[in-house]
């Protein structure tokens, strides 16, 4: 039902980048995000796809799991770029019915989809590259100084380091209810909706008593080892900047210099 | 007839740098009417065994007959094959979802397209031979006992009569009466109803009380096949793995190296009591 999500599907292996600090990872894809607004001319974009070439064979993860994020936004990227085609005025290319492609489109079109692409392909480096916990942990460090402003920082990463914790437990979890209903007969491959959604029940109701169940435990195990919050708490393995660290920074800013450069040279 | 399987393999995550092949070219045949103890440790390909044998999970290798038809086959009725081959699941409770007891377990019959009455009689007739005592039916699954929903679970899976039932681990996390209740009430479907029953279990004592024959798994391969004192005779192979043989095979073993001329292949206390006195 789930299979081949690879947001947030961490991929074990040995790598520079896997090396990184997860702060460095977090804030690298934030710039890159934002380089990828920066730059706007084709010229720009094939810079901004050779650093992310570079990124991906520095990382060691198989091309074709950063591709796999992709499927998940086809759609959203089709609808784009043909509201994109359609729609924008300007000198007119191709013509027929009532539908209008213009030059001004194509360009806008193909530089969106562009975007799009490099921008779930570079976030998708970082989660392939960091597991859940080492990303709420970075997440958590880069967010403390809002503490001085009391957003509950500690307790948002907490909670989110426990979402992401029960992804794959109840991902596993619905999959051994599915099992158990089709040992029962159930179909859940129906084509008409309304038998479609009713076939669900007899997987739903199971995953959510089990959620709360496991809430309700894991809160009990938080308490009996006396959680109370961030107040005063230490960890077992602090984030430390090493000297390859400092280099990716340097890295990172020289790549946004040049996204700048490029943005105001053509 | 009953279910054979010829040289399935199993690989999880095929194709990527995850791939575990949890079964390994298993050849077995599963005839009408036997009670079988099946053994391993845990991650031996125990639970991957005995999805393949309803279809699913599709063998990545080899093929599964269910009397004599191959279950991949395209024409092969794969719905008809689950009422057959009934498997409670792992703390089978959990797949409870109905509001009251009798709804629940008629949920597989309903499933097989059976008239309302056919099915209300058949969760009847099924929570009776699980022992639900009456006051539960109508209740909600889900203010039971761990024991009786338990129960009320595998009565689901005994309401499609199945021909096979295939239990996994169906004790696990049951004190050691609830366990004794569980293992006394399949003993019973075997005896009364000629079911042929596979139990998967990781404890020996469990298995060697009622079974006929034992399987033992390792490492996705069968590595014993045997009646009960077959396989423990080999209790030393057993140690390797991180399986045991029951306790009593141990005693007589010691009674023996120590001089005492008794047979070492028994498997209850009862038996070896019986042994030890004969000798005395």
């Amino acid at each position: 039902m789930f299979k081949g999500m690879t947001l947030g599907q961490y991929y074990q292996t040995d790598s520079a980048l896997h090396r990184l600090d997860p702060r460095v990872k977090l804030v690298a894809t934030f710039v890159y995000i934002i380089s990828l607004f920066v730059v706007d001319s084709f010229a720009g974009y094939a810079f901004a796809g050779l650093f992310l070439f570079a990124l991906i064979r520095l990382s060691h993860v198989p091309f074709r799991y950063m591709v796999r994020g992709l499927r998940g936004i086809l759609f959203l990227l089709l609808i784009t770029m043909a509201f994109n085609l359609f729609l924008t005025p300007g000198e007119a290319l191709v013509k027929f019915w009532i539908f209008t492609i213009t030059k001004e489109g194509l360009s806008f079109a193909v530089k969106m989809a562009i975007r799009l692409i490099f921008l779930i392909m570079g976030s998708s480096i970082m989660t392939l590259t960091t597991t859940p916990n080492q990303l709420t942990d970075a997440l958590e460090s880069l967010l403390s100084p809002l503490k001085k402003i009391h957003v509950p920082v500690h307790e948002i990463s907490m909670m989110m380091s426990i979402a992401l914790r029960f992804i794959p437990i109840l991902m596993e979890e619905t999959d051994k209810i599915e099992k158990a209903q089709l040992a029962r007969g159930a179909d859940f491959e129906s084509k008409n909706l309304v038998k479609k959604v009713k076939s669900l029940v007899p997987l739903l109701v199971p995953l959510f008593i089990g959620a709360f169940r496991r809430a309700n435990d894991l809160a009990m195990a938080m308490e009996a080892r006396c959680y109370r919050g961030g107040e005063g708490r230490t960890k077992m393995k602090p984030l430390i900047y090493h000297g390859n660290d400092y280099q990716a920074y340097a890295v990172l800013t020289v790549y946004l210099l040049c996204c700048a450069a490029i943005r105001i040279v053509l | 007839m009953g279910l054979k399987l010829e040289n399935v393999s199993y690989k999880y995550e095929q194709g990527t740098a995850m791939e575990v092949a949890a079964l390994d070219n298993v050849s077995v045949e599963i005839p009408d009417g036997q009670f079988i103890g099946l053994i391993g440790h845990t991650g031996s390909g125990k639970s991957t065994f005995v999805q393949m044998l309803n279809g699913l999970l599709r063998a990545t290798q080899g093929h599964v007959y269910y009397d004599g038809e191959d279950i991949d086959g395209e024409n092969f009725d794969r719905k008809g094959l689950r009422a057959n081959v009934g498997l409670v699941f792992q703390y089978p409770e959990h797949q409870l979802f109905e509001t009251d007891v009798v709804a629940d377990v008629m949920f597989g019959p309903r499933n097989l397209g059976l008239s309302e009455e056919e099915c209300r009689a058949r969760a009847l007739e099924a929570l009776n031979a699980v022992g639900m005592p009456e006051r539960f039916y109508e209740q909600s699954p889900f203010d039971l006992s761990g024991g009786q929903k338990r129960r009320a679970a595998i009565a689901g899976v005994l309401a499609m009569h199945p021909k096979v039932l295939v239990l996994d681990e169906p004790t696990a996390g049951l004190d050691p009466k609830g366990r004794d209740e569980i293992l006394e009430l399949i003993s019973a479907m075997h005896r009364e109803r000629r079911m042929t029953i596979l139990l998967v279990s990781h404890s020996m004592e469990d298995v060697a009380r009622y079974v006929d024959r034992i399987m033992v798994m390792n490492h996705g391969k069968l590595i014993f096949d045997d009646a009960p004192r077959g396989v423990f005779a080999h209790y030393r192979e057993l140690e390797e793995i991180g399986l045991a043989a029951p306790q009593m095979t141990y005693i007589m073993q010691y009674l023996k190296e120590k001089g005492m001329p008794v047979r070492t292949d028994v498997l209850t206390v009862e038996e070896a009591a019986a042994e030890i006195l004969q000798y005395v």
